[in-house]
């Protein structure tokens, strides 16, 4: 039901309006609303609900025998490790084809292409799981042994060099890739969204179109570019077939990037054992599904807020 | 800085006067023959080894790159050198995201064309071993579960974006909604599953696989897309048209039903389509819900449902003998999706076009 505040003439003209129809419509309106509180309610309550078993249960009865943290520890790390590698690549790319179909495209390509970039998005994950193993770990193969053979001393690349290129790096790839297209469909509504007068302005100064995006358009949009960054990184913290099928696994806690011994995901985790698991091992997958809900719910909340405050529609 | 004008000499600032605004310039069509130069450069210098379309393309980006900051900077000077190498670095990055969408796109039409044949599209896996067989249980249950998905999530996300537009503006509930929804848009797809699964373990057992779990995991990933593109669309309705109806005597329902749903119709169809293409790929809630079968199953809530997505995964990851006749089977699988996905878009596409909304905007 609508509680009408008097300076809205729009609810002034409905006030009349009380009619059984009216009141039956709004009435499942709302319900509808409601529903959707109550499913996400249902969500955390299934999980908390369904994993209760898993932290009362003794340390020595979890998988690994040292209780739950420490089963969780190394997929809470490989996830993040992932997440953060795909947001590294794909945030900088993303901007890039943002300012080239906002700025740089000619105008008459720019709608065209932008839509290209989306069908990136229309890919199903699964697609990408396996053409991360077919065909991008393949080509990544040479290039981990190179980075072993010469940047061996940093430690993200001390080797050895994995042979089939299904490492943490290359899964972090594919999910750059997966993420790409909805950062950059948030920076490049922010972009289109300046001012055409700041841009304007700063062109009759005498700026080249470099100085122009320097001064106008980048400062208008970057708590817009960081909003979309932190939903890319939702996104890549809870994705889970491409990281599944990807990545050869052996839950260790490493920052080697291209070796055979990778953290694995909880995503990954799940899929990837749910199926075959029974009793207690259930409990503990959904535990570990609980942990990763209250990080993306974190990082999608933080980054809303900050969508919120700057006035974007993301 | 280096603007021309003061570093010329005496004899170069005569010949600026009868042109002012004049400055040197790198010709129009520079940044193409900088980019030939490049490629001709990058073969050169790899053509002695072995030649790889990879290496070739990465070394003439960072010629093109050099040339041009190069030319530029010694012909235009700094500010314009920056100008181009940013252009430059712009366009590289859209090349770089073009890469995977041809590649993917070409290896899957490759590698699934072999099994791109009738048996596939009419046979079931059923007491299939081996070759042969097909994915008709798969695409029967793709379909069914995304059906089904989307009775469920279309009338509460159509009736939440009415509560929220026409009813509940500026109430605490349609703020809490809209805010929760966005959050909702993230909840990773595997979450939404197992929440599904859990929910099923309490009310009839564990262990329970039924199509119509994976069809409510699904819709709750479905709904937070169906009311953002359904609330922009009913926003965009001009209130003119409202206010005309309720001047007419129209109650607010058939206002809301005949008027405001009746203009917004094309976007709304726009942004189901969409919504459904996007759940239509999930894998990893319908792996933890529903299984695979063999044979088909129509019936969402007796038992396991094999989908596209999770017969692609099982083919591909648990092969059995001859292991190329699994592999083949995933990615023709993987390649009827894809086409699935994209047709959906399309038709996304042309609803927009096509019934674009008549009110004159």
């Amino acid at each position: 039901m609508s509680s009408p505040t008097p300076t809205d003439d729009r609810v002034e003209l409905e006030r009349g309006a009380k009619r059984p129809g009216d009141k039956i419509f709004s009435g499942t309106a709302t319900g509808a609303g409601v529903v959707i509180l109550l499913v996400l309610a249902g969500v955390a309550a299934f999980l908390v609900g369904q994993s209760v078993p898993a932290f009362t249960a003794d340390a020595g009865e979890i998988d690994g025998g040292d209780g739950l943290v420490a089963y969780i520890w190394p997929f809470m790390f490989g996830t993040i490790l992932a997440a953060l590698i795909a947001l590294l690549v794909a945030t900088p790319i993303s901007v890039g084809i943002a300012l080239f179909i906002s700025h740089f495209a000619p105008r008459r390509l720019a709608a065209g292409l932008g839509y290209l970039v989306d069908l990136l998005a229309a890919v199903p994950s699964i697609v990408y799981g396996i053409w991360g193993i077919v065909v991008l770990a393949r080509w990544m193969g040479p290039v981990y042994v190179w980075l072993a053979d010469n940047l061996g001393f940093i430690p993200f690349f001390a080797g050895p060099a994995s042979i089939t290129g299904r490492t943490i790096l290359t899964a972090g790839l594919v999910l750059a890739v997966m993420i790409l297209p909805i950062i950059t469909a948030i920076s490049r509504d922010v972009f289109l969204q300046t001012p055409r007068l700041h841009e304007e302005a700063a062109l009759a100064l005498g700026a080249t179109r470099w100085e122009m995006i320097k001064y106008s358009v980048i400062p208008y949009g970057r708590s817009g570019v960081v909003s979309a960054a932190m939903l890319g990184l939702g996104r890549a913290l809870g994705e889970t077939m491409a990281v599944a099928l990807v990545l050869s696994v052996s839950n260790v806690v490493t920052f080697n990037l291209i070796s055979n011994a990778n953290p694995s995901t909880i995503a990954a985790n799940i899929a990837l054992n749910f199926p075959e698991s029974s009793g207690l091992d259930v409990n503990v997958l959904i535990a570990s599904g609980l942990a990763l809900f209250v990080i993306t719910f974190a990082v999608n909340f933080a980054a809303r807020w900050v969508v919120a405050r700057s006035g974007v529609k993301a | 800085m280096t603007d021309l004008t003061r570093t010329a000499t005496t004899d170069d600032l005569a010949a600026q006067i009868d042109k002012p605004l004049s400055q040197r310039k790198l010709p129009r069509y520079f940044p193409w023959v900088s980019i030939l130069v490049a490629v001709a450069l990058a073969l050169a210098l790899t053509l002695p080894g072995e030649t790889k379309l990879g290496s070739v393309v990465a070394l003439a980006a960072i010629a093109h790159l050099l040339i041009t900051g190069i030319a530029s900077g010694t012909v235009e000077g700094s500010r314009k050198a920056k100008d181009r190498i940013v252009t430059a670095l712009v366009t590289i990055a859209f090349g770089i995201a073009m890469i995977p969408l041809v590649s993917v796109v070409f290896t899957v039409v490759n590698n699934g064309r072999h099994r791109f044949d009738a048996e596939f599209f009419t046979w079931t896996m059923f007491r299939v071993v081996g070759e042969g067989g097909g994915a008709l249980h798969a695409i029967w249950g793709t379909i069914i579960v995304t059906l089904v998905a989307a009775l469920i999530s279309v009338p509460i996300g159509l009736l939440t974006a009415v509560y929220l537009v026409e009813y509940g503006t500026r109430s605490r509930l349609a703020k809490a909604i809209t805010f929760l929804v966005d959050v909702m848009t993230g909840i990773p797809s595997i979450v939404a599953g197992l929440a599904v699964a859990a929910f099923f373990t309490l009310i009839v057992g564990p262990g329970t696989k039924l199509g119509i779990m994976g069809s409510i995991a699904l819709a709750i990933l479905m709904i937070p897309t169906v009311v953002r593109s359904t609330e922009e669309m009913l926003k965009l309705v001009p209130n003119d048209l409202r206010e005309a109806a309720y001047a007419l005597g129209v109650p607010k329902w058939r206002t809301i039903i005949k008027v405001v749903l009746r203009t917004s119709v094309s976007g709304i169809a726009t942004g189901i389509t969409l919504a459904i293409a996007r759940v239509a790929g999930e894998t990893a809630p319908l792996l933890v819900t529903l299984g695979i079968t063999t044979g088909s199953n129509f019936n969402p809530f007796d038992g396991r449902m094999a989908t596209l997505p999770v017969f692609a995964y099982y083919e591909y990851t648990r092969p059995g003998i001859p292991a190329e006749a699994y592999t083949e089977r995933a990615w023709t699988a993987v390649l009827v999706l894809i086409m699935l996905v994209m047709l959906l878009n399309l038709v996304a596409r042309l609803i927009s076009r096509v019934f674009a909304p008549k009110t004159g905007r």
